[in-house]
């Protein structure tokens, strides 16, 4: 149930985000979800791609400094207190959230979020224990 | 045990006085017999005369190593060459070597102040010294030789390098202490470890060690693994060559033997003359020395000298261990900052990449320093506040090591620029006219 997800380290530099997209634009991989994180000197991009280990051989041929980590993918329905349901499981079993990122899967009418924690594996039993739909991987990167 | 207790211990009024007749005289000689001094005398319209009292020094041309250069290779001897009795030089890693030559007394004063620095650390006629300083042009290894030759000591005269032989050497003689420079002492104890020999539990009890610079870490490491005090030499071929300054059993600086090298220490970019206390360039004239007076010799040698009796017993002034070369000082917010103690820093967190520049810029009527640091994978987490919290230690890593606050700015590896020869870490970019 484990998604892999590749995270840049980019300087807060004009045309660095264009660099890495451009990078991984020549190399033909498709991004299936993205996020920014911004401190006002620099930011992190964080991307869901099909070919995870190929993208992150590819940049950092091209010198940027990537990191691999592992989100899990929930399915919500795209209607008012879909995302706040699950935000209300982990609250209840007390699961601090690093970060999570939304995007809407359009064929199917269904917003997906991809959340990080520190214990993925005590995530992934609360969201199982609360009937949350989890996403798998071949899923996600085929979208 | 202090060697020479009527020099080491004089008053500092006696010792002045001394300074005094003895700089009047080393003037004198220069003038007459140096053709290089006597023309720098006549620009500046000086006289040997006009130096009256130790302030008058400051009327006195500086030396640099360019003068020493120009008049290579016997410019600066003042006797005819038959009383030259030997020759070494500096290593001439940045141009010419500068030549350096003894008369027989030169090499008596050689020999007593490195006796002297012997005995500061503990060195007394039973001692094995295992001089692992090299013996050639290098002045390391003979400076060493004729100290510890007058001490009465026993000397193996090693040099550098056979490390394995220098273990077994130690264990077989029983050696007592050793002489190397900081890089090599590490080196001797990674090899001892090898070949199963303990120092710690060997009859080793000092370790004299200098010719390069070095931080309070290293010391301690190599403290710990020799099992023995390490004690700083300090001295340069155009002065003399080790034994200018040594350390005491107090190890909180190196007694200067002011009786035969005189200390100032001078502001590196106006060439003021600086306080007790001040950190600036050391300027050392030699006060003795018959086959080549140097007058105030600009050593590039970053420290400062106290004046503060020590516990030791001894009056003589103390300076600080050198913690940088002038040629790369940098003053910011009128702090002395080298590129040096910043690259310290780093190199205590790991994960750090060793590419990093400074930029010094003074927007607001102060200065601010930045310094950018590549990333690395091991520095890299995906997660803001850890990035905010690694760039926060190396900030207050580098304001412990220069006492300033500064602006840690990571940057993406491989994007500062790379040189093939020096490496060009500062980047001063304050308009100061």
């Amino acid at each position: 149930m484990k998604i892999k997800q590749i995270s840049i380290f980019l300087e807060n530099k004009k045309g660095r985000l264009w660099k890495a997209l451009n990078t991984l634009a020549e190399g033909g991989i498709n991004i299936r979800a993205l996020s920014i994180a911004d401190t006002s000197e620099f930011g992190i991009l964080r991307l869901i791609v099909p070919e995870p280990d190929r993208a992150k051989k590819l940049l950092e041929e091209n010198n940027f400094v990537v990191k691999t980590k592992d989100v899990v993918a929930v399915e919500l329905s795209d209607q008012p207190g879909g995302l706040a349901s699950v935000l209300k499981m982990l609250n209840d079993s007390d699961i601090n959230l690093e970060y999570l990122y939304a995007f809407v899967h359009e064929k199917k009418d269904k917003a997906i979020v991809l959340l990080r924690t520190d214990n993925l594996d005590k995530l992934i039993d609360v969201l199982n224990q609360g009937k949350a739909t989890m996403v798998p991987s071949s899923e996600v990167y085929a979208l | 045990m202090i060697w020479n207790e009527e020099v080491e211990c004089m008053s500092r009024e006696d010792l002045e006085e001394l300074q005094l007749k003895k700089l009047q005289d080393i003037v004198h000689r220069a003038y007459k017999n140096v053709p290089y001094y006597k023309q720098k005398f006549q620009e500046m319209n000086l006289t040997p005369e006009d130096i009256q009292s130790l302030e008058d020094i400051k009327k006195l041309p500086f030396t640099t190593k360019d003068d020493l250069r120009q008049v290579y290779p016997f410019g600066m001897f003042a006797v005819p060459g038959k009383e030259i009795i030997e020759i070494h030089t500096s290593s001439g890693t940045t141009g010419k070597p500068v030549v350096s030559g003894y008369t027989r007394k030169d090499l008596e004063i050689w020999s007593e102040v490195m006796a002297r620095g012997l005995t500061m650390m503990g060195v007394n006629e039973e001692d094995i010294i295992q001089n692992t300083h090299g013996y050639g042009l290098f002045t390391g290894g003979f400076g060493v030789h004729y100290g510890a030759q007058k001490i009465g000591a026993t000397v193996i005269p090693i040099s550098t390098g056979q490390t394995r032989r220098q273990i077994e050497i130690m264990e077989d003689f029983g050696t007592t202490i050793m002489i190397f420079t900081p890089s090599y002492g590490l080196y001797l104890s990674e090899v001892a470890e090898e070949e199963g020999f303990d120092a710690k539990t060997s009859p080793l009890k000092a370790i004299g060690f200098g010719a390069e610079m070095w931080t309070g870490e290293m010391r301690n490491e190599i403290e710990k693994r020799f099992g023995a005090n390490a004690f700083n030499i300090y001295g340069l071929t155009e002065i003399m060559g080790p034994g200018v300054a040594v350390e005491c059993q107090k190890q909180q600086g190196l007694h200067i033997f002011e009786d035969h090298f005189f200390p100032e220490i001078i502001d590196p970019t106006t060439t003021e003359k600086l306080g007790e206390g001040d950190t600036g360039e050391l300027v050392l004239t030699t006060l003795s020395r018959d086959g080549m007076p140097i007058l105030r010799f600009r050593t590039k040698d970053i420290t400062a000298l106290r004046y503060d009796p020590c516990d030791c017993g001894r009056n003589l002034a103390k300076m600080d261990r050198i913690t940088g070369r002038s040629d790369d000082m940098l003053k910011v917010r009128g702090v002395a900052v080298f590129p040096s103690q910043i690259e310290k820093a780093l190199l205590k967190i790991d994960g750090v990449e060793p590419h990093y520049q400074i930029i010094v810029t003074r927007p607001n009527r102060l200065d601010e320093l930045e310094v950018q640091v590549e990333t690395s994978e091991e520095l890299f987490s995906d997660e803001i506040k850890e990035m905010v919290a690694i760039k926060n230690k190396i900030e207050s890593y580098i304001e412990n090591e220069i006492g300033l606050r500064v602006h840690v700015n990571l940057v993406e590896p491989k994007s500062l620029p790379r040189s093939e020869g020096k490496a060009v870490r500062v980047f001063d970019k304050r308009d100061l006219h």
